[in-house]
């Protein structure tokens, strides 16, 4: 076929080649255009639209944002929600964790924790505004029981979005964690256990330092989940006061005062803040591996 | 995995049953606790949702007074399920359908050949996967509107493609790097041509892989709220996003029509989950991304 091509096209298409680039590689162009056109040129393009405001000069939308404690606010709340939540739902995935690892039959329950993450939030939400309500079955529980005599109020506040946080992100959370605990070796513990180390030495000493890089990259997907959550804040929260997250900011500027600008600076905004925390949990992660080994803290 | 699992349970249950303090054992109680207690919650929430469904009334008791289905038709003809469900499936089987064609290829290529600038293009798919869609979902909603695709179902496929392909690539690269190589190099030299060579020999290879692939993506875009909200129009929607709306909007509607409607997603969900479980582990929904992420 080639025959009849003049030389310098052999030889630039043989150099190409021996690089790694044939037919066979050109298969990536589509799925790299497409994520070219669909999700880097949208980034950029949002990027330079936040230096475009309706009015005023080129930082103007930062500025605003920055002044306006209506959208500043939105960043100390949404962390109020989204630190605590991930690091409840990873103390609380790491034992789990650890006893479901000894399980024979794990399938069934990865099964049915599977299930909220399937669902989304959507549903967690309609099902937790029957839930929690104040004729609920959790508070009608609580009240057969004694605990408490007159309905919780968990609904349309803090608590609704920090409660469907927990249902949606701990099962996430827990599979992760989960994945990283039985991808141990386990001929490591049983040497431990062998040279007589209890249970709790051999988590100090064996386990939590090689979890520790997994952990904090479990803690860095659970976090940027729960920062950005929407449907669930306005559906269980209080949208105009203690749960306006900054993604109700975002969707706000951007659909209701149609102010795509002001929207993207806040987008922008956003992805820098999960980017500063996850990049600050990587950059802790690497100083605890350069440490002392027996520091055995998590 | 499952297998080391099963291993780790023999060796260290042995020692830790011989010597059993009482520490030990109301820590194991207290953990199981923990997962029995978040299990009841979850199980009531959703048995809440279905039970409110088929109530004829229900105040102030713990079940309603009676049992009725009159809400699924009243949700049915108020939301206008059926064209809400008509644009569900067009969207999910379309995205399905794209990933699969521009996803698997493009993890053939990644996983059979290297080339400079194979970690870049790694990163450029692993970023869709990590950053959450309400943060890329706004500007890409402006960049689809300003181009006139916003508020249409073309604009929704698109947007819902920007993870699920990388998902599909991300996934199918480790299913092909296990195929060895020489099967193709034989068939080769036999004779075949590439279209043969991929209908004779890949395609059967990779249907396993791709089945699983393409169901998670099937399960993850009825599912997926965010991206398709951003985009969606008024004949666009799907039925997550439609519920979202008749859920924002309670007060306007009984709150049972909207619990009905809530059914009626889940029923859609899982039937496809159940399917997806039958190929796929459960933790694969989750865990992908990071195990690709790992090294």
């Amino acid at each position: 076929m080639s025959i009849a091509v003049d030389d310098e096209h052999i030889s630039t298409r043989m150099r190409l080649r021996a690089r790694g680039w044939d037919g066979v590689t050109l298969l990536i162009l589509p799925a790299v255009a497409l994520m070219l056109g669909l999700f880097i040129y949208p980034f950029l393009y949002g990027f330079w639209l936040s230096f475009q405001p309706k009015a005023g000069s080129l930082f103007a939308n930062y500025a605003r944002f920055f002044a306006d404690p209506y959208l500043y606010e939105t960043v100390a709340k949404t962390l109020w929600i989204a630190v605590p939540v991930t690091l409840l739902n990873l103390l609380a995935a790491i034992p789990v964790a650890f006893r479901v690892r000894l399980m024979q039959r794990q399938r069934w329950l990865t099964t049915l924790l599977v299930l909220p993450i399937t669902l989304g939030t959507v549903l967690v939400a309609e099902g937790l505004l029957n839930y929690l309500g104040p004729q609920g079955w959790l508070n009608r529980t609580l009240m057969l029981f004694g605990i408490i005599s007159s309905p919780v109020k968990l609904l349309h506040n803090y608590w609704g979005v920090f409660l469907s946080l927990v249902i949606t992100g701990f099962p996430f959370t827990f599979l992760l964690t989960l994945s990283y605990v039985t991808g141990i070796d386990p001929a490591l513990e049983q040497a431990a256990a062998t040279l007589g180390a209890k249970a709790a030495s051999r988590f100090r000493h064996i386990f939590l330092p090689l979890l520790v890089p997994g952990l904090a990259i479990t803690f860095c997907l659970s976090f940027v989940q729960a920062f950005s959550v929407f449907p669930s804040a306005v559906l269980l929260g209080a949208p105009a006061g203690p749960t306006r997250v900054i993604s109700i900011a975002a969707y706000q500027a951007a659909f209701e005062e149609y102010d795509y600008s002001l929207a993207s600076a806040i987008a922008m905004i956003m992805g820098f803040i999960q980017l500063a925390i996850v990049g600050g949990v990587l950059a802790l992660r690497g100083l605890f591996y350069r440490g002392p080994a027996g520091g055995g803290k998590g | 995995m499952a297998i080391s699992a099963f291993a780790v349970s023999d060796a260290t249950a042995a020692p830790s049953m011989a010597a059993k303090p009482l520490s030990h054992r109301l820590w194991v109680t207290a953990v199981w606790t923990l997962i029995g207690f978040f299990l009841i919650n979850l199980i009531a929430m959703i048995a809440a949702v279905i039970t409110s469904s088929f109530a004829s009334r229900w105040l102030r008791s713990w079940l309603p007074e009676g049992a009725t289905t009159k809400w699924y038709f009243s949700a049915w003809s108020e939301f206008q399920l059926d064209d809400v469900l008509v644009v569900t499936f067009q969207v999910v089987f379309a995205v399905t359908a794209l990933s699969g064609l521009i996803g698997v290829p493009a993890a053939y290529a990644m996983a059979r050949r290297e080339f400079p600038g194979k970690k870049l293009i790694m990163l450029l798919f692993l970023l869709p996967m990590l950053v959450p869609p309400i943060t890329y979902g706004i500007p890409l909603a402006t960049v689809l509107y300003r181009s006139g695709l916003g508020g249409t179902m073309a604009g929704v496929i698109l947007a819902n493609l920007v993870p699920t392909v990388p998902f599909v690539i991300l996934v199918m690269i480790p299913f092909i790097e296990q195929i060895d190589p020489k099967i193709e190099a034989a068939a080769r030299v036999f004779g075949a041509s590439t279209l043969r060579l991929f209908t004779s020999v890949l395609l059967p290879l990779l249907l396993p892989g791709m089945l699983a692939a393409l169901l998670l993506v099937l399960v993850r875009t009825i599912a997926m709220f965010e991206l398709t909200f951003l985009v969606a129009g008024p004949t666009s929607q799907t039925l997550v996003v439609a519920l979202y709306y008749a859920v924002f909007a309670a007060g306007v509607r009984a709150v049972q029509s909207i619990d009905a409607m809530a059914v009626i997603y889940m029923a859609v969900t899982v039937v496809w989950l159940i399917i997806a479980l039958r190929f796929v582990n459960p933790a694969q929904i989750v865990t992908r991304a990071k195990q690709t992420k790992a090294h």
